[in-house]
């Protein structure tokens, strides 16, 4: 029964909290540029306001084009599934689990990259192609936070690892390094500053916006809705090796994500998004220091 | 019960090859062999699945008087589950080739269908082999058969230097095989495998053997930096041959270093090692090439020394598990290659397929000339998506089933006590990460440019939908990637058995636990419960609104052409930009010039450094035995004279020993 609830209270985060993280950061950015700035609950109008809308599609594209949004939401969320917050539960937890973790994220971009390809348009296929360079330089630096997990904690699931790490709250120089790849990592993945500027004007610099041009009504609240969805999932997955004590109690969850959402607003204020050829050195950046932290825990002494 | 029903598989291949052959002119020729040659795979399926389940051995000695005093055959769990493969693979393939060849009445066609009888019969063969004998002759029957496919459209005068590559190719692979069994021989004293398993040679012995056993086999896997026959020779074949080539065949490599491995005793941990590093060199360079390419049938053939290079990890930590005496890594390994064996044979011949479906419909390799196929033939393209997801590790198909336990392997290695040196298999780990982003990175490129936009050049109206016997051949094969994605535990129930037999003494079922399997099938669901509440949904709000079709939004630009879309070459381009440095970069460019430019274009190159190191060993190798050929003129009394020399040399040294 009771862990009937905590499911529940997870789904109802997971669902319910990731519009409110764009709001922050919106109103943080607000906040440092001098402006008043959108209400904090404006995501979620405008999410009801494109679900209430019809939509327009291209006559080049195909049901690729429809299918890309549903199943790259489907994968996010059967992916936050395998998070545990609020406890050491997490309504899917097997061994294992986190390499699925990474690769339903993987089949929401194979499919999001398809359904830009879908439309013929040269602006979204650039935007495709730069989200495949940005995808497969991301990913084992992914893996490597993952793995060093693994060997610090010696599970194989998500929702043991952060259980682990919560109950002995030790931060090691490993730990950190993890963070700050994974750090790296979240802004790649969610196309935030100084990869990827999510409020830019000008198509030809876009990653992930630009893929998402011709979608239009339902099918964007869709994506802007799972877009939301992986910020705040990998934002806890941040939260969790950063400071694992706060997945024990979903009020923790709330306040970490949130905290993480006020940092990506303060860095999205202070900092341009970086040229192209950059975003690839600090994404092997991110890789090398995770590369690191994997080292460090296997070789260090005292390590487990 | 089980091998009767073996041996009339096996005895109906040969059959049906002969008698396709000899039919030869007859119109229904190719489809009648196609359909005995299927049941026979068939048959030889479901024998094979009956053996697995059972996981009995049995050896079957014939008496022969000269020159050897025996010769046997044999199915242990190992042989049954690559019999599986190459039945499930080949009867595929035999299916789609009715449809393929059926456009054709001249009786080459079905003398293509009778080769490729006989290549499923001789795999067979070289899987049931029990002696040096039987089995050298089983190979090399199986390099005739797919040499003479291979060079099926010998008009074509890169098909012909294909072939010879090929030819080079296995005549290199083969005389280190002889090395091979010749140093097993010696010391076993006996032709028999049973022989060299019970007296495996040790230390330097043990070492030269697996050495050559990598390099042999090696080549016909497609191993870096050997691999360079195949993206020649693959695409050269007719698509069924491709599927069948690239899904089977080149296993049997890895079944020759597999069964290898059980005749050379306890490994050493750096075989594993060495393993380790040539399976991330193959995964790697093959991907990298594989992006690099715009010939539809070549990158599917980079593809295959990518994931060859996949199943070598999963070998390498299966050795290295054996190696340090932790059998439930081991275990882990030797599963998660072996699946990726089966997996790779179904996804890879249902793209080998689907991309035999393009070119029969529009005659061009070249994916830089295709876009929007999925209107013109709808089930070829979700059927290549569907192929495509799986060979890119995707949730919820059969290769993220694969990739998932060698992953596991490797993570559970990095749990094991330091003192463990089973531990370094978790660089495995990232490396998979960055293969399988990339092999992602590929096939949305391929998918994305063949089959969705507009089409670049050829018109769209040309294409079409290929025949019935095709579309099921490839239906199945789908069907195949699905169930192994959706119940991972009925295939992991295939490859333990043989799994356990690799992993050596010392490895029971109860040493590795993989039950969380069944919990990618609730994931599985979980995800496709999930695409249907909100494709539903979507369905039901836009139900009753208006919903309008009109052009792509291209900016505001109001006259774009189906020419503007982004090609393959620039879709590769940003993805292995990071890693020019690893390969060789040949660019030839007209530039931009003048205030009206007409023209400017760029054509890339790619090329793998370690091909090259290998054709530039080979050519320094062959340069002083060219010298050799003046004892090769012609003249055929010259050879007379060579062969009495050989006699009387003989002679002489009979008679003074």
């Amino acid at each position: 029964m009771n862990l009937m609830w905590i499911c529940l209270l997870h789904l109802l985060l997971m669902l319910g909290l990731p519009p409110l993280l764009v709001g922050i950061i919106g109103r943080v950015k607000a906040t440092v540029a001098g402006r008043r700035g959108a209400p904090l609950l404006q995501p979620y109008r405008d999410l009801l306001r494109l679900l209430r809308k019809g939509a327009v599609y291209s006559t080049t594209t195909t049901w690729i084009f429809r299918a890309g949004p549903i199943v790259t939401l489907a994968a996010t969320v059967v992916a936050g599934c395998l998070l545990p917050f609020g406890n050491a539960h997490a309504p899917l937890a097997f061994e294992g689990d986190l390499v699925v973790f990474a690769y339903l994220l993987g089949l929401g971009r194979f499919m999001t990259m398809a359904a830009a390809l879908d439309t013929g348009s040269s602006f979204e296929g650039m935007g495709a192609s730069r989200e495949a360079a940005v995808g497969a330089l991301a990913e084992p630096a992914i893996f490597l936070v993952l793995a060093t997990l693994v060997v610090a904690t010696q599970h194989l699931s998500l929702a043991t690892i952060f259980g682990s790490l919560s109950a002995t709250a030790t931060s090691s120089p490993a730990l950190l390094l993890c963070g700050a790849a994974l750090g790296a990592v979240l802004l790649a993945e969610n196309a935030r500053i100084p990869i990827d500027d999510p409020t830019t004007h000008l198509e030809l610099t876009m990653l992930h916006e630009v893929m998402v041009l011709d979608h239009s009504g339902p099918d964007l609240a869709l994506i802007e809705y799972g877009s939301a969805v992986k910020l705040f999932v990998t934002s806890a997955l941040f939260v969790g090796v950063l400071l694992p004590r706060a997945l024990l109690h979903p009020l923790g969850v709330v306040l970490g994500v949130t905290a993480v959402a006020v940092v990506i607003g303060l860095v999205e204020s202070v900092m341009a998004r970086l040229r192209l050829p950059r975003v690839k050195q600090f994404l092997i950046g991110a890789t090398a220091l995770a590369a690191v932290a994997l080292a460090a825990q296997l070789f260090a002494p005292g390590a487990v | 019960m089980t091998l009767p029903l073996l041996a009339a598989s096996f005895a109906l291949l040969v059959i049906g090859a002969i008698s396709t052959w000899l039919a030869g002119a007859h119109r229904a020729a190719p489809w009648s062999g196609s359909a005995i040659g299927t049941a026979a795979c068939a048959l030889g399926a479901g024998a094979s699945l009956a053996l697995l389940r059972i996981g009995t051995v049995h050896t079957l000695r014939i008496a022969w008087s000269a020159p050897i005093n025996e010769l046997s055959v044999g199915v242990d769990p190992l042989s049954a589950f690559f019999l599986l493969c190459i039945f499930v693979v080949g009867g595929l393939s035999l299916v789609y080739a009715a449809g393929y060849f059926s456009g054709d009445a001249s009786g080459t066609t079905a003398s293509a269908v009778a080769w490729l009888q006989g290549l499923i019969a001789a795999m067979a063969a070289v899987v049931l082999a029990r002696d040096v004998v039987v089995f050298l002759v089983a190979w090399e029957i199986m390099f005739l058969a797919s040499y003479v496919l291979v060079t099926f459209d010998d008009r074509d005068a890169a098909v012909r230097r294909a072939g010879f590559t090929y030819l080079v190719a296995s005549h290199i692979s083969v005389v280190l095989l002889f090395v091979l069994f010749g140093l097993l021989v010696r010391h076993a004293g006996h032709l028999d495998f049973a022989a060299f398993a019970a007296a495996p040679p040790a230390g330097r012995a043990a070492t030269l053997c697996f050495g050559i056993a990598l390099a042999g086999f090696g080549i016909k896997a497609g191993l870096w930096p050997l691999h360079g026959w195949l993206p020649e020779a693959h695409p050269a074949a007719p698509s069924p041959v491709s599927a069948v080539m690239s899904g089977v065949m080149i296993k049997m490599g890895i079944y020759g270093i597999l069964r290898t491995l059980t005749f050379l005793g306890p490994p050493p941990a750096w075989w594993g090692i060495t393993l380790l590093i040539v399976g991330a060199f193959s995964a790697l360079a093959g991907v990298l090439l594989a992006l690099a390419q715009h010939d539809l049938k070549r990158l599917l053939a980079y593809h295959s020394v990518e994931n060859i290079g996949i199943i070598a990890l999963g070998i390498g930590i299966g050795v290295l598990g054996t190696a340090t005496h932790a059998p439930g890594i081991a275990i882990a390994g030797f599963s998660g290659a072996l699946l990726h064996t089966l997996n790779h044979g179904l996804f890879k011949g249902l793209l080998f397929q689907a991309a035999g479906a393009v070119l029969h419909a529009t005659g061009s390799r070249d994916i830089e000339s295709h876009g929007g196929l999925l209107r013109a033939m709808p089930v070829t393209g979700a059927l290549f998506l569907i192929g495509a997801v799986a060979i890119s590790g995707l949730p919820p198909l059969n290769g993220f089933v694969s990739e998932w336990l060698i992953y596991m392997a490797a993570l559970r290695s990095g749990v094991l006590p330091r003192a463990n040196g089973a531990t370094i298999a978790i660089v495995v780990v990232p490396l998979l990460a960055l293969v399988g982003g990339l092999a992602t990175a590929c096939f949305v490129k391929v998918f994305g440019v063949v089959f969705l936009g507009e089409p670049r050049r050829a018109p769209r109206a040309a294409a079409h939908e290929v025949g019935g016997a095709m579309r099921v051949a490839m239906a199945l094969g789908a069907t195949a990637c699905l169930a192994i994605g959706m119940a991972p535990m009925a295939a992991l129930q295939l490859v333990v058995k043989p799994a356990i037999l690799l992993a050596g003494p010392g490895a029971t079922p109860a040493a590795v636990d993989l039950s969380a399997l069944s919990a990618l099938s609730l994931t599985a669901a979980l995800l496709g419960a999930g695409v249907g509440v909100l494709a539903l949904g979507r369905w039901w709000l836009l139900r009753r609104r208006e919903v309008r079709h009109t052009v792509t939004w291209d900016c505001g630009y109001a006259l774009p052409t189906s020419r503007m879309q982004y090609t393959a070459t620039s879709f590769a381009q940003p993805v292995l930009e990071p890693f020019a440095a690893l390969l060789r970069v040949r660019i030839e460019r007209t530039p931009v010039a003048g205030e009206f430019p007409r023209q400017a274009r760029e054509d890339v190159q790619l090329s793998d450094p370690g091909e090259a190191a290998v054709r530039w060993a080979l050519s320094a190798v062959v340069a002083p035995l060219t010298r050799v050929r003046v004892l090769q003129r012609g003249p055929v009394q010259l050879y007379l004279l060579y062969i009495l020399l050989a006699l009387l040399v003989l002679l002489v040294w009979q008679v003074r020993s």
